[in-house]
């Protein structure tokens, strides 16, 4: 019974940086109608980033998030108007699929940089309180995981304040709402792509950071975040924020749940199980509005 | 090209082809045109369902790899060649079928993503599960042949070719180009969408399936996931860009400058060809989506007016 919770508490924690890694899938995806798939390889980025400015700069990876967030708002910004103005400015349906195809390459490419700069090897920070640990009644909680689900859960939740009460964020909205009424009634429709996209990416720039330093990163990591990512969107559908947390908590304690049932190999299985489930049930996700 | 001349140089290029083996003096000549073979397949399998029927498949390494899997499994374990492939055809098209039958109801990317998440899924959990490398048995490395290899492999890109051309020009074609142009438009002049995208992902997958199977056939030893690794689905995707999407000789012409372009930038530029056709694939999508075809096409039309 202890090992069954242990693993579901080691779930919710995963769950907390899926929900994250999704976020900002979710608010692109939302806002622009641009399925990036690429965003793992952002994530990925992400890591490397807070893994040497550890390594060469000697800074402490949760320190390192206020260098590797604005760091990753610019990316996001540069990468926008590089490739992904090109394609908003396609039909809805063209947007969708040059998106998808355009993100795969990218994905590859980066791979491939990634491999070519940093080698194939796994890197994760260490630190000082690495090995830390809270027990409550025999279940050990790392902390730096810990520290990580909330992190994770404040950063959705500052986004969401700020697309609830700003008037970017109400524009934003609107945008992804309806983006000829809202060009209509004035608004800077390609600002909003693009202060989207630029929070996409720097929330996946702190996914990176809290995945480098609670688990490891590797030039090979961008597909798997990426579907992680995917399918905690198709559970939660669009369009809430704090549904999107809520999904990946959801898929953390689910993958848990199949591995103690069926074995750590086939863990992987339940984000194709759930994305059927959903899509025969509830194909608008179980949290839109 | 008219039909006729089409067909007649297609004749002799196979003719030729098919005489290669007597002549090569290396397996290096047969090992290339083997791997232009199996792209040519693989890239055409794809541009079914991408090109005519207009869905993008960002898994589709998944039903090469399902076809590799089974057929290895049951060519091992006794079955004839032909008749294990074709099991892993089958195999592959009841996996994709899964994901077309809940996928294809709804619009937008949930196919894209569901099988994007089918390919992901599978390489981790056949990594998982079958992790030790696959090795033919020392009795069958003794009688290998590789012309036996490259004439199957020959066979299937023109069996391949026979399909599309004749899928091109069919009722239930057309349909599938009416859908990818204007879904809408095409089920209110009485195209069934849903069967028709059905039918073109169950063409698409069993071929792919059955390059799996030949994958399978070729190698002496690889690692079981490595099939369903998503660079199989990139080299579909890049080459039925380059050469074209939606046409049938498109993905041939890619498949050759693929082949060719990867054999020299490997040696070149060993870490930095992925990069390169990444980027690559990105411009062509962006700048020239019609690829070579396109080119070619803007080419004449260019020529014809300088001399009228």
């Amino acid at each position: 019974m202890t090992a069954f919770v242990q693993q579901m508490v080691l779930g919710l924690l995963i769950g907390g940086l899926y929900g994250l890694a999704a976020a900002g899938l979710s608010l692109v995806f939302g806002v622009l109608k641009v399925l990036n798939v690429a965003h793992g390889q952002l994530i990925m980025l992400g890591g490397y980033g807070a893994f040497w400015l550890g390594a060469l700069a000697g800074f402490d990876p949760f320190a390192a998030l206020t260098l590797v967030i604005p760091g990753a708002l610019a990316f996001g910004a540069v990468l926008y108007w590089t490739l992904f103005a090109w394609v908003v400015r396609a039909s809805e349906e063209t947007r969708v699929k040059n998106s998808l195809l355009i993100g795969f390459g990218l994905a590859l490419a980066l791979d491939a940089l990634a491999v070519r700069l940093w080698t194939a090897d796994e890197r994760s920070i260490t630190t000082s309180y690495a090995g830390a640990v809270v027990s409550v009644g025999g279940i050990a909680i790392p902390l730096v995981r810990l520290a990580s689900l909330v992190l994770a859960g404040a950063l959705i939740g500052g986004v969401h304040l700020l697309l609830a009460r700003t008037r970017w964020g109400r524009a934003i909205r609107a945008t992804a709402e309806d983006w000829e009424a809202a060009l209509l009634t004035g608004i800077d429709v390609r600002r909003a792509y693009l202060l989207a996209f630029a929070i996409g990416t720097a929330l996946a720039g702190a996914a990176g950071t809290l995945v480098s330093v609670g688990y490891s990163v590797s030039p090979s990591i961008g597909l798997e975040w990426t579907l992680k990512a995917l399918v905690v969107v198709v559970l939660a559908g669009l369009g809430s924020m704090p549904g999107t947390f809520v999904g990946g908590l959801v898929l953390g304690l689910a993958e848990a749940a199949a591995a103690w049932g069926f074995g750590g190999p086939y863990r992987e299985m339940v984000g194709l199980v759930l994305f059927f489930v959903v899509l025969v049930a509830r194909p608008q996700g179980l949290f839109a509005r | 090209m008219t039909r006729p001349r089409g067909l007649a140089l297609g004749v002799v290029v196979v003719a030729a082809l098919a005489a290669v083996p007597r002549v090569a003096r290396t397996d290096a000549e047969l090992n290339f045109l083997f791997l232009v073979l199996l792209s040519t397949t693989l890239a055409q399998s794809w541009n079914i369902v991408a090109g005519y029927a207009g869905q993008v498949n960002l898994g589709h390494a998944a039903f090469f790899g399902l076809g590799a899997l089974t057929t290895r499994t049951l060519w091992i374990g006794g079955t004839p060649v032909l008749l294990a492939m074709g099991a892993g055809a089958l195999v592959a098209t009841a996996f994709a079928l899964l994901i077309g039958v809940v996928a294809f109801r709804l619009r937008g990317a949930y196919f894209a993503i569901g099988t994007l998440a089918l390919g992901e899924i599978l390489r981790i959990t056949v990594g998982n599960v079958l992790a030790e490398i696959s090795t033919l048995p020392a009795a069958t490395i003794a009688s290998y042949r590789l012309a036996d290899r490259y004439y199957l492999a020959l066979a299937l890109a023109v069996a391949t070719l026979a399909v599309v051309g004749a899928l091109g020009r069919s009722r239930a074609g057309l349909g599938m180009q009416a859908i990818r142009e204007d879904e809408e438009a095409a089920e209110a002049s009485g195209v069934n969408a849903l069967g028709l995208k059905l039918l073109a992902l169950a063409l698409s997958t069993a071929l792919a399936g059955l390059a799996g199977g030949l994958f399978a056939y070729y190698h002496i030893s690889y690692y079981p996931s490595h099939p369903f690794g998503p660079h199989w689905t990139f080299d579909a995707l890049l080459i039925t860009y380059v050469g074209g999407v939606g046409t049938l000789h498109g993905p041939v012409l890619g498949a050759i400058f693929y082949v060719l372009l990867k054999e020299y930038l490997a040696v070149r530029w060993v870490d930095f060809h992925l990069l390169i056709f990444g980027a690559l694939f990105i411009g062509i999508v962006l700048l020239l989506p019609g690829g070579l075809v396109e080119a070619a096409a803007r080419l004449r039309a260019l020529a014809g007016r300088r001399a009228p």
